[in-house]
């Protein structure tokens, strides 16, 4: 709580001291009932202009010509819906919109990332007092682990909903191995692996590549300022590639895994 | 990587709220107008494609319309001259019966005039013989008893 931006101005602040006060979050509460309010607040917002900007479009939607905003939400509907018909093979009135809801939700959050990375903490500690602001919600690890758990119980749904609880039990008892009675406990540990590790790689990998670019953006921060749009120019086109494709492989890997969990195999 | 318990369970219910949303009130208003237009837009190329067909057809039909139209104008022609033709040869056949009528008619009236005359001439004649003989023979006849001996001359001239 040291290092505030009232003692970075001064022009005494340390590189660790910058980076470790850029990795801290705007927090209440203390141990696992901390709330980080950064993230929290950033990712609602995002979440409801998302949803607002869809029920814009939703509002008014006709069959006839369609306008600009109608066209653009459709284009994202369209899109979705190809993507899940492709690997989800069952009714597509929940997973749909859910996929939707997942890879704009996650690119938004990404989108963060392009905000020069100073501005808001910036904002945050000199006009409103608040001492630490991370804005990305992906690169806090509990944001991606919220969708991630959240799509671990809906493929728990999913596996009964599609193959019944004795399916689903079968499977986890005689899949992969067969169905020996020994068999059993191998099977179950390797099928318990496998669904953990599912949210596990999901929100990993999603945290891990907007928590590295977001430290490279704090890296390149503390360049002079008159080479930083070298780099910053360099990784910022670099990571519009990479905030769509995130979202995007966040979003198929979810269809992937409730398509796996709802159909026999 | 700090965990935070209560971060994880705020994003995890803003999310079902956000799908709740999107599946709600956004996905099947936008779903069905995309169906409801890809149907419009169905059904509008299949009507043009009936149209272009009819239009075909219409104009396949116009054209066999056209090419009787045609043929019969010909043939209307073609009687209108055999007609013409008729009327023109009839005209000249009238023409002629009617010049043989009136030359008929002035034969007869010529030789009507000429037995006229010759009638005249014979009555003439038989006066002209009755008062030579008159004359010739200086004597007083009974013309009223040699009358019907001169009129049987003359009839026999």
């Amino acid at each position: 709580m040291q290092f505030a931006y009232a003692a970075s101005e001064s022009g005494e602040f340390s590189p660790t001291e910058y980076v470790s006060h850029h990795l801290g979050h705007w927090t209440v509460g203390e141990g696992l009932w901390t709330f980080h309010l950064d993230t929290l607040f950033f990712s609602v917002t995002l979440g409801l202009a998302m949803v607002f900007v869809f029920w814009l479009a939703a509002r008014r939607a006709s069959a006839g010509i369609p306008g600009k905003l109608q066209n653009f939400v459709e284009v994202l509907v369209d899109f979705v819906d190809n993507s899940v018909k492709e690997s989800f093979h069952g009714p597509r009135q929940f997973i749909a919109p859910l996929a939707l809801t997942i890879f704009v939700w996650i690119f938004l959050w990404n989108l963060m990332d392009l905000i020069p990375v100073d501005y808001i903490p910036l904002f945050a500690s000199q006009v409103l007092g608040i001492e630490y602001m991370r804005v990305v919600p992906s690169a806090d690890v509990n944001a991606p682990f919220a969708i991630s758990l959240s799509v671990l119980v809906l493929i728990l749904v999913y596996s009964v909903k599609g193959k019944g609880f004795g399916g689903f039990g079968r499977e986890m008892l005689f899949h992969p191995f067969g169905k020996n009675i020994l068999l059993w406990p191998a099977n179950i540990l390797l099928n318990l692996v496998e669904l953990i590790a599912k949210p596990v790689s999901l929100a990993l990998r999603l945290f891990g590549n907007l928590y590295a670019a977001e430290l490279i953006f704090i890296l390149i921060a503390m360049l002079p300022w008159w080479i930083q749009f070298i780099p910053g120019g360099a990784w910022a086109i670099f990571h519009i590639l990479v905030i769509p494709l995130q979202a995007f492989i966040f979003m198929t890997l979810t269809i992937v895994y409730l398509s796996l969990a709802y159909e026999e195999h | 990587m700090d965990v935070s318990l209560g971060t994880l369970i705020g994003q995890a219910g803003t999310f079902l709220v956000l799908v709740l949303v999107t599946m709600k009130f956004v996905w099947p208003p936008l779903t069905q107008a995309m169906e409801e237009r890809r149907q419009k837009i169905a059904e509008g190329l299949a009507q043009s494609d009936e149209a272009e067909k009819a239009l075909e057809k219409a104009e396949q039909q116009a054209e066999q319309i056209i090419r009787e139209a045609r043929a019969k104008s010909g043939e209307i022609i073609d009687q209108a001259g055999k007609r013409g033709n008729e009327i023109v040869e009839q005209a000249k056949q009238d023409a002629i019966a009617e010049r043989d009528r009136q030359v008929a008619a002035a034969e007869a009236d010529i030789k009507l005039a000429a037995n006229q005359a010759r009638e005249v001439l014979r009555e003439r004649l038989a006066e002209l013989a009755i008062s030579g003989a008159e004359r010739v023979i200086e004597q007083e006849l009974d013309a009223e008893r040699h009358r019907k001996l001169l009129d049987k001359l003359a009839a026999e001239l």
